[in-house]
């Protein structure tokens, strides 16, 4: 009799601690977060919400679309587009080079320094670009960088001569390139160190050769990985200025250099306009990341909800 | 000729050598356990008959042919993981017909095989799941389903069980001798738990420091270990000093007692030689008389209560001497201090 009673009594201690619990630790559960939301209040949201309503506006401040309607003239839509195929070839180039980077780093079998190396020149040249990045790639590939005239040289082969030109799209989308590599060996690394060593064993012995392993196995697991990558990557081209900037002065008219020089206020100086290319930016990319939702939502139906 | 036989295998790693000269012979539907403490080499000494390393001396052959140096895929031999390692992407019947489907084998067989495959392993209502919804047990089941689908010449089990908790242990580990048994298939199953390793075999091949110490039937490697490692490894063995040993007569004193004791098995005595008896071979109680019985006594030091068994440490002239006797339901514990008798026949101890 005394022991039932002893049992109850824990129970009933045990329910009173599990509903106080919740209500002491409210705070302390999400304090460690408010610096984030208060970022993203002051430097996200706020300026977003500007950003749309001042869309809207004219240069008096009255309410129109005018903005909205300028920018499908053909020049806009021109500098959109190749903003656009920019991102695309160099997510895809770069991610592609960071795949096999990372893969070779991970899975293949180098000495210990390579790895640590590689990760660490990626850390950096992920966030090379720019201005130093542009002159860069002036004094290396550039008309008379030092790689050029070390091909002229050397070996007789005169890239610009075989229709290279660095301030090209071509050119332009290799200097990209080189900071969207690194940042995909960067992102793609962790999940290439998820992958298990007996899955690979295990394909094996059920007889699976090395591509059915890979097509079956290995890419439609990293594929979830693989994509988002290369959303960033996308994102991360398309928003960029400095370096187009700074290598084709404004010979490439990304829509960055665009939105730049309405609001810059050179003589073109029209801040409505600018807000609208840029809003007009916000919506490519949220059309690519309703791609990347759907295709990623394909590919991960066997992952942890 | 036997089904499989590793000769000679040896595997080195940079200049430590972790497989050494281990040969085996296991003929066909034969269930073969390799036991030993960890990093002895059981999975290193798999790993080569499934083809994922190497031997650098030494050869494999299976069914007649040379299968050394073949690569895993081409080998038919079938493997479960310790870690499961069910492809994350696939669900319960793509797992099971991926060998399958290597084999280029028509969608309708396919089908029909990973349904026999399922039924057998009592998982027919899981086949669209993928292996995050399954538990480490069910996740284990289908791994052995996938690895026998292939109807492979072998199969190879590293260390199955022991991701999993005591009960679906047991549960499982019957499940696979079952299954073993009834499709007939030649294994070879890596564990350290000798409990499993006793159950499950035909026969125990048991490693220390990569060789082979001992390969037979469980009965024997428990009743006649060949090694003093053997010995201490398998079960749970009383080692007890002695002095005054005389052959001619078999005898020997241990603790004040005069001891006669089993010479049948010949074997090279050590520079200091023990007397080796397990602790359920002694018998507490009177004095017991005739030709063949001898008789220890001495004071209880400790009870231990395990469930079945009740584990008494006795004292025996300043010897500790294990004693288990099994549990009854309405038994009166020996205490701490109690004068005991230990009574054991000559033939359940040996020199080491
Ligand atoms: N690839 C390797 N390189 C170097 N040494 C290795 C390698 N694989 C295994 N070893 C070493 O070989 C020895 C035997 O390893 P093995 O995995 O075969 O042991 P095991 O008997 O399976 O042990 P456990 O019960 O812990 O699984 C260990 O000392 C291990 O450190
Ligand atoms: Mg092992």
């Amino acid at each position: 009799m005394s022991n039932k009673n002893q049992l109850t009594t824990n129970t009933k201690m045990k329910r009173d601690a599990l509903e106080v619990r919740p209500k002491n630790s409210f705070l302390s559960n999400w304090i460690g977060v408010t610096p984030f939301f208060i970022f993203t209040l002051f430097f996200i949201v706020l300026p977003s919400v500007s950003l749309v309503t001042r869309a809207f506006q004219d240069n008096a401040g009255n309410f129109t679309l005018r903005n909205f309607l300028d920018l499908f003239s053909p020049a806009i839509l021109s500098s959109y587009w190749v903003s656009i195929r920019i991102s695309f070839a160099t997510a895809l180039a770069g991610g592609l080079l960071g795949f096999l980077m990372a893969y070779a780093i991970t899975v293949g079998k180098l000495p210990d320094g390579v790895r640590s190396g590689i990760l660490t020149f990626s850390g950096v040249a992920s966030n090379f670009a720019g201005v130093p990045l542009a002159f860069a790639f002036v004094a290396t590939m550039g008309r008379t960088g030092m790689v050029t005239v070390l091909l002229k040289n050397v070996f007789h082969i005169n890239i610009y001569n075989m229709g290279f030109n660095l301030y090209s799209f071509l050119g332009l989308s290799l200097t990209y390139t080189f900071f969207q590599f690194p940042l995909m060996i960067l992102v793609i690394t962790p999940a290439l160190d998820g992958l298990k060593k007996e899955w690979k064993e295990a394909a094996e012995n059920l007889g699976a050769s090395q591509g059915m392993y890979l097509r079956k196995v290995l890419l439609p697991i990293l594929m979830p990985s693989i994509l988002g990558g290369m959303i960033l990557l996308f994102g991360n081209s398309f928003g960029a200025y400095a370096t187009a900037y700074s290598l084709t002065g404004g010979f490439i008219n990304l829509i960055t250099i665009m939105v730049g020089s309405q609001i810059k206020g050179d003589v073109l100086y029209n801040p409505g306009l600018g807000y609208a290319l840029a809003v007009g930016m916000v919506i490519v990319m949220l059309i690519m990341m309703i791609f990347y939702y759907l295709l990623r939502r394909r590919s991960e139906r066997w992952l942890r909800k | 000729m036997a089904f499989i036989e590793l000769s000679n295998i040896s595997k080195v790693y940079g200049t430590t050598t972790v497989v050494e000269k281990v040969n085996l012979e296991a003929e066909k539907g034969e269930f073969i356990s390799f036991l030993g403490p960890s990093g002895c080499g059981k999975t290193t000494t798999l790993r080569m008959v499934a083809g994922f390393e190497q031997p650098n001396t030494g050869s494999i052959t299976l069914d007649g042919a040379d299968i050394t140096y073949l690569p895993p895929r081409q080998r038919n031999i079938g493997m479960v993981f310790q870690s499961y390692a069910l492809f994350p992407n696939m669900t319960v019947g793509q797992n099971i017909g991926f060998g399958l489907q290597t084999r280029k084998l028509p969608k309708e067989e396919i089908k029909q095989k990973v349904d026999e495959m399922l039924a057998m392993v009592h998982l027919e209502s899981h086949i669209d799941k993928y292996p995050y919804q399954l538990s480490g047990g069910q996740q284990q089941r289908i791994a052995l389903a996938r690895a026998l689908a292939i109807n492979p010449a072998v199969l190879l089990l590293d260390e199955p069980l022991s991701a999993l908790d005591a009960k679906i242990r047991v549960e499982l580990r019957l499940e696979i001798r079952r299954i073993q048994q009834t499709m007939g298939i030649t294994t070879i199953y890596v564990t350290h738990d000798q409990e499993e390793a006793m159950l499950l075999s035909d026969r125990v091949v048991v490693m220390s420091q990569g060789h082979v110490e001992q390969i037979g039937p469980p009965s024997r490697i428990y009743n006649y270990p060949a090694t003093e490692f053997v010995a201490q490894f398998v079960g749970q063995l009383n080692l007890l000093p002695v002095s005054a040993v005389d052959m001619a007569s078999a005898t020997c004193t241990v603790a004040g007692h005069t001891i006669r004791f089993e010479t049948s098995v010949a074997r090279e005595l050590s520079e200091s030689p023990r007397l080796a008896i397990r602790p359920e071979e002694l018998q507490i109680g009177f004095p017991a008389a005739g030709e063949e019985a001898n008789t220890l006594s001495g004071e209880i030091a400790s009870v231990l209560f395990l469930g079945a068994i009740v584990r008494l440490r006795v004292l025996v002239n300043g010897v500790l001497i294990t004693a288990d006797i099994f549990n009854e339901r309405n038994i009166t514990f020996p205490r701490a201090g109690d004068e005991i008798v230990l009574n054991f026949s000559k033939h359940a101890c040996w020199l080491i």
